[in-house]
């Protein structure tokens, strides 16, 4: 590596773009399986049209939001109604920059020496993954409010109150998570789990809990969907949107899907680890690849967003409320007080 | 192509501290409050870059995560409910004017020749201790830790308490009067 530029530059560059490319793909198709798998659940076959088995669906869907007319209500906020989709899927998108997808990998033979296939790892990851991503709600509140619909505001609104609650209980379970690892980083906390053997989510089970929950809460899914609940609020935050704008809040919950199923990945279910890690008896499983493991076990999370899609009904505002701040904020606070004394009694992290 | 990369954290912290005087300046500038409230939202963000340049990533980051993430969340929710639709257009000035803008003017003034002669005579700030601890690079998550947790223990907890008690006299004020239905 002569070139500084090389180093500095173009490795990034190009892994921008794959992770970029990567991730909105994901998204893309995240909804053909979304439609199929909700198509099985109810005894029904899906989309199968346009190309083999349906597969070309999302590549039609979106030329189709391309071409499609964008609508503009006349008396919409015109500057903060452009710019709201673009802040909800800005954060979602940026947030995969410190997301480790595998270990220091030579690309199988490719590269002369290995390399971190993931953007960067810095030391305050988790609270740079919390941080950006909860900017991402300007995005919806500001969606609801310019569009100068009462439905939108309504859904706003809500999801504001609900992205706000469910931030709390879920910050405590990350620390819970940040007591058994000592450290921020989330390679760290991978390397963490390589070294007491064990995946976190054994030892932080109540904590895994919280966080699916808060994680299925801060995407707007189901259960939690209120903020778009299409039986009283039309289509919530976005009901003015139409074409690429309406895609872009698309693509942004699609890949905050993705984002929450990663980040739950690397903090309970060992990233790209193997299962127990250090037990030799299972060393056969090094033969699947890390990137694999990290990419099974984000698609096991995005197959239960779907799988509770299809099973659970809507909550209640009221309940998801009570929920947040009467069940899962004490609840959060009791876990890390009993992980903080375990990781006490146990001799601490490193 | 040189100077640009040997200059580059100096061109980074202008731009940087131009956005965080324009929001300022925003703020109290537009007549709607949401973008007043989305101004104060670009300066929160340009003090986040403001701290990074300092290497004070986890200041950064919970900036981030506290101001822009909660606290203007809840101000923009606050502004949707009151429907700010309904304010008046036409411009409204202020009478006292121009002896309120020479009295903050010269208080500018002031402040500014405090602050220049203070940068003059003291050297400048260790930006180092902002990732050390007792003189060992760490990192500067562990070092708010270490003040926080350590050196500033008792302050820090007076601190929460205060805040628990705005926080209950908040509540008892917000409260409707006992005995009426739906007092909660």
């Amino acid at each position: 590596m002569g070139n500084p530029w090389i180093a500095f530059l173009l490795v990034p560059l190009v892994k921008i773009i794959v992770i970029l490319l990567v991730v909105i793909l994901m998204a893309a198709y995240l909804s053909y399986f979304e439609r199929k798998i909700l198509a099985y659940m109810q005894i029904r076959i899906g989309p199968n049209r346009v190309g083999p088995r349906g597969w070309l669906q999302p590549i039609a869907d979106a030329l189709k939001l391309f071409v499609k007319e964008d609508i503009v209500p006349s008396r919409a906020e015109k500057l903060v109604y452009m710019i709201a989709p673009a802040l909800i899927t800005a954060p979602a998108l940026v947030v995969f920059s410190v997301i480790p997808f595998g270990a220091d990998t030579t690309f199988f033979g490719l590269l002369k020496q290995p390399m971190p296939p993931y953007l960067t790892d810095i030391n305050i990851g988790i609270l740079f993954v919390l941080g950006v991503s909860s900017v991402g709600v300007y995005g919806v509140i500001l969606g609801g409010w310019s569009s100068n619909n009462k439905f939108s505001l309504m859904g706003g609104m809500r999801s504001a109150a609900q992205l706000v609650s469910y931030e709390v209980p879920m910050g405590f379970s990350v620390v819970a998570v940040l007591l058994m690892a000592g450290s921020l980083s989330m390679v760290k906390i991978v390397e963490a789990q390589k070294q007491a053997g064990v995946w976190f989510v054994f030892p932080g089970i109540v904590a895994f809990f919280i966080y699916i929950v808060c994680g299925v809460a801060e995407t707007n899914r189901n259960p939690f969907d209120l903020p778009e609940a299409e039986s009283e609020l039309v289509a919530g935050f976005h009901t003015e949107y139409s074409g690429m704008k309406w895609a872009f809040y698309f693509l942004a919950e699609y890949a905050n899907m993705v984002l929450i199923s990663s980040v739950a990945t690397v903090l309970f279910l060992g990233g790209w680890l193997r299962p127990f890690p250090n037990a030799a008896a299972l060393a056969f499983l090094d033969v699947i690849p890390p990137f694999i493991w990290f990419a099974a076990k984000v698609g096991f999370f995005l197959f239960c967003y779907i799988w509770f899609r299809g099973t659970f009904p809507r909550y209640r505002f009221d309940q998801l409320m009570a929920l947040g701040w009467k069940v899962l904020l004490p609840v959060s606070l009791a876990n890390l007080l009993v992980v903080g004394l375990g990781v006490l009694l146990m001799g601490g992290p490193k | 192509m040189n100077w640009f990369i040997v200059h580059f954290a100096q061109i980074v912290f202008y731009v940087l501290a131009a956005c965080t005087v324009a929001g300022a300046i925003g703020v109290i500038g537009f007549r709607n409050p949401v973008n007043a409230a989305l101004s104060l939202l670009g300066t929160f963000l340009s003090v986040a870059g403001l701290f990074v340049l300092m290497h004070a990533e986890f200041l950064a980051a919970v900036q981030i995560l506290v101001y822009a993430g909660g606290i203007m969340v809840l101000f923009l929710f606050v502004i949707m409910l009151v429907r700010v639709r309904t304010i008046p257009e036409e411009p409204q000035y202020l009478r006292s004017l121009a002896p309120a803008a020479v009295g903050v003017g010269g208080l500018l003034a002031v402040l500014v020749g405090v602050g220049l002669w203070a940068a003059a005579r003291t050297p400048i700030a260790n930006p180092a201790a902002l990732h050390q601890v007792q003189g060992i690079s760490l990192g500067n998550t562990e070092a708010v830790g270490w003040n926080l947790y350590r050196d500033y223990l008792l302050p820090f907890e007076v601190v929460s308490i205060v805040l628990l008690v705005a926080m209950i006299g908040a509540i008892v004020m917000g409260r409707k009067e006992a005995g009426k239905e739906g007092g909660a």
